[in-house]
This record gives structure tokens, sequence and C-alpha cells, in this order.
């Protein structure tokens, strides 16, 4: 077992490796930062000194090592930008990301389960096909298209609730700032998290009708309803109950992406968390921002990925002996 | 003891809802006082440093915070500042006045020391905006309120930039340890940074650069406000589709830009509407005339923009009526010159070439291209307004005159790096967008124009190349002619002579369009500078 870990936690750390390299050929490509620092009268001369001075000389696997030197200290180096040092920038950005994605996911949750059992039990019903159907939308429309129309219909047409932003917030401690303890924060948040979990939503309904379609029909359901039990322990305190360990897997697993991912929901709704610094950063080519940005995500999913395969491991032996043969 | 701040935890949470409900209840019903205007613009203000970035949306923010000798009004006028007056003693030294009973938010109080020593810091190694003052000027306190420059070659247009040259506080800045301007390159600014004390009439209340800046009036102000104002809330909203919405929803009072589209939208809506007008920014085209061969032309061995005719035949070809109407929906002025026409007194005298494919296929035909030839046109797509969709333009109407145009449509982070210096000027065709820092022709004629080495010294934006010695020379002598009437002929003179040489082709100015509030009022100088001292909530 330690060695199994051992030899992943290797793996983990090739694969950040990796990501940082390839993070770093694409930043010759995303275009010239100095030209985003500096006003137009600079003279060309400055310009190039400026370069020099921040290293972007050097060829490409020098600025990398200099990068994973100090990334191993935890530092990150400091904004072009903004010029706050991007450990702290991404720190104050996180508590915005992480509040957004846990609400989503708890949206999905919360509506998704219910949906999908529903129309796993009254498959023909008009109120299941119309649940498909709205589900299908939640798969098909890119995430950008569902924010603005959620935004024009429900802010401007209706002026229900706020177009952008996180309203008010409050500290707690010296570092967390939370949207969840306001009327404009709670507000706020409704929106965007609709939009984020939409397609988190739409699979876990889709996996529970799925899941719940098969174990409808498996014996021990039909020796349930043989005894007589009546139709809601059997629904939800047996088929239902056994649904959920395939559920629980995906959104755990989708948390990883919800937060990735919640890049676009941010700039829809100019959600200051770290995908809108990410996509900023893009825009103005500031790269110590995009290194720790991208770094952060691969340890997430790497992270991920290893307690999973950790807790596939104590659950089933024969992967940890095929592991051991290999 | 846990209980204990369990209990206070609780406690506390329930005290900030009461204040919380009670605070919103304050400001529902006290609207009549509390005058609040939400700002939402396209980019973020980072840092506070006034000389850390020249760049026209920080300074005109801080230019809410921070005063220069001069200032210029409504309409783009020079007016005293922080000076009241200024004189020239000879052409070659400056005296200036200063105001009397001004204090720094802080509440110390302003006097030469202040300009002696802002004087020294933007022209610091570390400052963006060196280029405000001549770097060899001397600098002397004659008493606490009076200065003198001494210059070593005239400078009529010395002042044109001090409206954005902001003055600091000596004591403040020693304090804090900001005597030397945050530059591009620190890697540890320090708190001071985020930190504003000006003299103006609105002063920082907080500061989160990229989500929210708070602006307070300066209750010290030397000025008479003309607004009526209690707080500023700026966001940057990045998305045009997110900032028009917060407009249309209420969230915001005021937003830069609207895209042209998005107008009618904006005025259709009964409560808020567009707020246009030209600004400064001169779009045109340019033709690489320094390689001795294209690398994107099929022309070989020679280079067809260096024949006066090409360039012509390039410039009759463009239908800029067209342009104005379909691709920037009448919202763009035609220029002759590569500056506005209200920056230069007689670019009535000037006109653009007309519009004539046949004449343009004849001038190919002429220069030896009746088949016309192939070449590739650099171009931004999120600069400048509606950026790509000229180019697009440009390219099917420069097809009908047989030329093809392979158009190269990037963001401008990887456009500038392509096209600048660093890229080593790398474009045989390129759309570019000027506006003169000084708002005057020795800048346009300089930066756009001036004969340049492969470096970019001589004419940093002549992506070009375009070089002419008369040029260089008249520009020479624009610059230390002290004689307001002289120095137009000059500047007359080399404008006549690119406009002979078709050595770029001037465009259009674009527009300003802003989103507001039926019930703001706010002045739109044509510089796009949003200042809040100017706005009214009704």
């Amino acid at each position: 077992m330690i060695a199994f870990a051992i030899r992943r936690l290797v793996q983990a750390l090739g694969v950040m490796l990796v990501v940082a390299l390839i993070s770093f050929l694409m930043f010759r490509f995303v275009g010239d930062p100095v030209n985003q620092l500096v006003g137009v009268d600079t003279s060309p001369e400055e310009r190039e000194a400026l370069r020099q001075a921040l290293g972007l000389n050097d060829p490409v696997l020098v600025q990398f090592s200099r990068f994973i030197q100090k990334a191993v200290l935890l530092d990150f180096g400091i904004s072009y930008q903004f010029k706050q040092p991007v450990a702290a920038l991404i720190a104050s950005r996180l508590p915005a990301t992480l509040e957004l994605s846990f609400v989503s996911a708890l949206f999905a949750l919360v509506v998704g389960v219910p949906m999908g059992v529903y129309t796993g039990l009254y498959r023909n019903t008009f109120l299941a096909r119309s649940f498909l159907s709205i589900s299908l939308i939640g798969v098909s429309l890119p995430t950008f298209l569902i924010g603005i129309l959620l935004i024009f219909v429900v802010s401007v047409n209706l002026g229900w609730l706020p177009s952008f932003g996180r309203g008010e917030t409050v500290r707690i401690g010296g570092f967390w700032s939370t949207g969840l303890l306001t009327k404009s924060g709670l507000q706020s948040l409704i929106l965007p998290s609709i939009t984020l979990g939409l397609f988190q939503m739409t699979l876990i309904m889709r996996l529970v009708r799925g899941e719940m379609l098969e174990v409808l029909r498996t014996d021990y359901i039909k020796f349930a309803r043989a005894r007589g039990l009546s139709r809601r322990a059997i629904n939800f305190g047996h088929a239902l109950k056994n649904t959920l360990v395939p559920v629980i897997t995906i959104t755990g697993l989708q948390l990883g992406s919800i937060i990735a991912f919640a890049i676009i929901t941010e700039t829809v709704f100019q959600w200051p968390g770290m995908g809108l610094l990410f996509l900023q950063a893009v825009q103005n080519v500031d790269i110590p921002i995009m290194a720790a940005y991208l770094l952060l995500i691969a340890f997430l999913f790497v992270a991920i990925n290893f307690i999973v395969d950790l807790a596939y491991v104590a659950v089933d032996p024969r992967i940890r002996l095929g592991g051991a043969a290999s | 003891m846990s209980t204990v701040t369990f209990t206070r935890h609780l406690r506390a949470r329930g005290r900030s809802a009461v204040l919380g409900a009670a605070a919103t209840a304050l400001l529902m019903g006290s609207t009549a006082q509390a005058e609040t205007l939400r700002f939402a613009f396209q980019g973020t203000l980072n840092a506070l440093d006034p000389y850390s970035l020249n760049e026209t949306f920080t300074l005109g923010m801080l230019g809410n915070v921070y005063e220069g000798l001069t200032k210029r009004d409504k309409d783009l006028k020079i007016i005293p500042g922080l000076a009241e007056s200024w004189e020239t003693v000879d052409p070659l030294t400056w005296r200036f006045k200063l105001r009397e009973g001004v204090k720094f938010a802080n509440g110390n109080d302003f006097n030469a020391d202040d300009v002696i020593f802002s004087a020294e810091r933007i022209r610091a190694e570390t400052s963006d905006l060196k280029t405000r003052i001549p770097a060899d000027s001397t600098w002397t306190k004659i008493d606490d309120y009076t200065v003198e420059v001494k210059l070593t070659s005239p400078n009529p247009i010395l002042h044109y930039e001090w409206d954005t040259w902001y003055i600091l506080d000596k004591e403040w800045a020693e304090a804090e340890g900001a005597v030397t301007p945050v530059s591009a390159r620190d890697t540890n600014p320090g708190p001071a940074a985020f930190k504003a004390n000006g003299t103006g009439p609105f002063a920082i209340d907080s500061h989160e650069p990229g989500v929210k800046t708070i602006f307070k009036p300066n209750e010290s102000w030397w000025g008479t406000p003309e607004h009526n104002l209690t707080e500023v809330v700026f966001t940057p909203i990045a998305a045009d589709g997110t900032r028009v919405a917060a407009l249309l929803a209420g969230d915001v009072d005021l937003v830069d830009p609207v895209p042209v589209q998005d107008i009618p939208r904006v005025n259709a809506d009964p409560n808020t509407e567009a707020l246009t007008g030209p600004e400064l920014r001169v779009i045109h085209l340019g033709f690489n005339q320094f390689r001795d061969e294209l690398p994107t032309s099929d022309v070989k061995g020679k280079n067809p923009f260096r024949d006066v005719n090409v360039r012509k035949a390039f410039y009759q070809a463009i239908d800029i009526e067209a342009i104005k109407a379909r691709v920037m929906r009448d919202l763009a002025t035609p220029v002759p010159l590569l500056i506005a026409n209200e920056l230069f007194a007689h670019s009535g005298d000037f006109q653009r070439l007309p519009f004539d494919p046949d004449a343009a296929k004849q001038l190919l035909a002429d220069a030896g291209y009746p088949d016309g030839f192939t070449v590739a046109m650099d171009c931004p797509n999120d600069r400048y307004v509606n950026d790509e969709a000229i180019c697009q333009a440009v390219v099917s109407m420069l097809a009908r005159i047989g030329v093809t145009v392979n158009l190269n449509a990037q963001p401008k982070a990887q456009y500038f790096a392509k096209v600048l210096a660093p890229g080593g000027y790398d474009t045989d065709f390129y759309l570019l967008g000027w506006t003169p820092g000084s708002f005057d022709s020795w800048n346009v004629i300089t930066n756009l124009a001036g004969c340049r080495d492969e470096t970019g010294k001589g004419g940093p934006f002549n992506l070009g190349g375009y070089c002419s010695e008369e040029v260089d020379a008249l520009a020479a002598k624009i610059v230390v002619e002290n004689d307001p009437a002289t120095r137009d002929q000059l500047i007359k003179e080399a404008y006549t002579i690119m406009t002979n040489e078709v050595s770029h082709i001037p465009m259009h100015q674009q527009s300003l369009v802003w989103g507001k509030r039926k019930n703001i009022d706010i002045v739109q100088r044509p510089d796009n500078q949003v200042l809040f001292y100017w706005a009214n909530v009704n």
C-alpha cells in the first residue's frame, strides 16, 4: 500500500512538472508582456531593458528551471500587472472560486438527484419527458451562452437578481472573504451557480436515472415488492441508496473540473475568483499568474486522482495485486 | 471557554446582520443625500503610483485623486491647476506661480518642495512618464510658491502633458518609502504602490486591484465641487455583454465602452442612453517601406510599397464612407491626416484622396502591377473599435483592384509582439491607432513618420519605416519653435509632404461610446478620461 502510494506520488510530481513545462512552452506564443506594462511613449531601449530585467530574454529552459526552483518554495513571483505576489493574489481570489464551486456542486446534487429519481420512476410522464428535454439544453448549450441568457432574462428583464459581481462580502479571519453571510452576496451567487452547475446537474440527473432504471429491474427490488414493502421504502431506502455510489464518485471527480472550468462562468459574471484572474492574465500576458494557476489546477486534478486511486486500492485489493505484479 | 467564544461569534454575526440590514435601509431611505456613482470599465486599475504606467485610463482615474500643475477643461483647453499662473521669462526659462492654501488628502501643505520632488521623481529611472519633463531641465525653488524651470532648448509644448503629471507630497512619499516610482520590473513594490495621497477632488477609500475601488470626495479640496457625489464605486467588467447587461439591469450607472452594435439596445431602454463623441485616436494603415523585399508578397526582388503610386492606389481603393456607414455604424469621423481634426488648427486645409477604384487600378498598372499582387496584413482584433472588421473591409476593397491581401488578425498581445520593435517590426501592411499624448502634431510626426533604424530609434511607432529627410528636418524645427503661427506652418509643411507621399493611409477617428443611466450627467472628453468631478446624479 505504501509502495503504491509512493509510486503514485512520484508519478503525480512528474505530471505536474510536465504541465508546468508545457505551459512554459506555450507562453512563448501568448504575446509580449512588456507592451502591456509600459505606456506608448516608452522608448524601445527601455522596453528592451525591462525585458532583460524580467528575464524574458533567457532561454525557455532557464526561465523554466528558475520558475521551478522558486515554485518548490511556494514562491510564484510577482504579477506583472498587479505588482503583488502571485501566491497572495491567488489566495485572495480562492474563496470566491471555492464558494461558487461548492454551491454549484450542491445545486447540481440537490436538484439533479430528485430529478433523476423522478424521471427513473415515472419515465413516461409529461414532467419526466420535459425534465429530459431541459437536461438536453444543459448538456448542449455552452456555459457562456447560458450565463448571458440568465443575465438577460433574470437580471435585465425581470430585475430580480444582480447581473455581475459578488455583492457585499464579509471577512472571516485574516484571509477568507465570504459572500454567504450577506443578502446581496447570496443573491449574487444564484445565477453563476446555476450557470456553472447546470451541466453537472444534467449529468447527475441522467446518471441517477440510468442507475435507477437498472436497479429497479434487479431481483432484490422484485423481492421487496413481493414482500409488500411500501413504495417509498423500496424507491428511496433500497433503490436510490444503491444508485448513489457512482453518483458520489462522479461528483467528487467533477468538483475538480467545476473549479478549473469556473473560468468562463467567472468571466461572464465578472466573478472575482481565480478563473477571472487567469483569463485577465492571459489577455495581459501576465506570465507569473498564468504559470501559477496552471500549476495549481494541475495539482488539483493530480490530488483528486491520487485520492481516488488510493480509495480504489483500499476498496479493491485486485488493483493492489495487479500493481505489484507489473 | 469554547462555548463562550461560540456565543460571542453568534452574537457578533447577529449584530453584523442587523447592521447590514440597517445599512441597506439607510441606503434605500437616503438616496437623496447619498449619491453613489457606480462605474464599470473594461480594464482594470492596478498599482496607484501615478508614474508607473503611461496609459489613458489609469491616469484618468488617478486624475480624480491627483492634480498636475496644469489641468485641462471640458474642451481640453489647458487651464491652471496647482500652478495658478506661469510665464516664459525667456525662451529657455519658465516660471510657475503655485496655488497657495492647497492641502494633500493627508493634511500636508502643498508647496514648491513637492513640485521639485515630483519633477525629480518622474524623471527617475523607473518612471514610465519620463517624457513629461525634458531630462536635462533644471528645477529651482524661488520661494515656497514659485518654481523656475531652466531648459537647454526652447520647448513651446513643455506643459502640454502636465495635466497628467501628478504632484506627490514629498513628506508622504518619504514616509511611505515611495521616493522612487514603482516600475514594471519591481519585484516587491510594497504597500505604497496601492495607496494614493493627492490634492484632487476625490480620495481613494479602498482599492482591491481588479475587483473594486471606492472613491470618496476629498472634503478639504481647494476647488469648488461641480459634482454632487458622495461615493464612486469602480468595478472592472471585462466581458462586453456583462457590462451592457449590468447597465441595463441598473447594477451600474456608467459603463465604458459600449460595443457599437449594442447602442440601439441601450438607447431603447427607458432608463439608459448611450453617450457618443469623437475620440482623439486616429486609425491608420501603414506600409512597410523599410524592407527591400516584402516577405509576404509574391513580388520578388523589390518592394512594391516603395512606389508612391502603389500606396496611392491602396488609398484610393478604400471606400472610407462605406467603412464609416457599415462597419462603424456612423460612429467614425474620416480624417485626412494622422491627427484628429480638433488637434490641428489647419486640418481643414487638407482633404482625403477621393475614393476611386478605377484610378487606383490605373495607378497600380502605372506602377507595373496591372494584375495586382499578394501581401499579408496584420491587424489587432481586440484593441480598437471593430478593428478586425475594418481590416476585413479593407481586404475586400483591395480585392476589387486586384490586390490579394491575406489577413492576419490576432489579439493585441500577440499583434503588438509581432509588429513592434521586439518582433523586428515584422509586418508588411498593418492597421494602427494613435493618440498623441501631448495632443500635439510633433508627437504624431516623430512617432509615426520619423525615420527609424531597425531598433525603432527615431520613430518607434513608424512600423513601416517611412522615411523623409524633409519631414525629419521640419520636426527638428517644430520642436523648438516658440511662435505658434510659424510652428503651425512648419507642421502644415510636414503634413503636406506626408500627404503627397502617402506615407500612411489615414482612416478615421473612432468614437467614444459610454453608456449611462439617464439620471447621470457627466462630461465626456475626447481623450476618454472618466472624470467624476464633473458627474452629477439627478
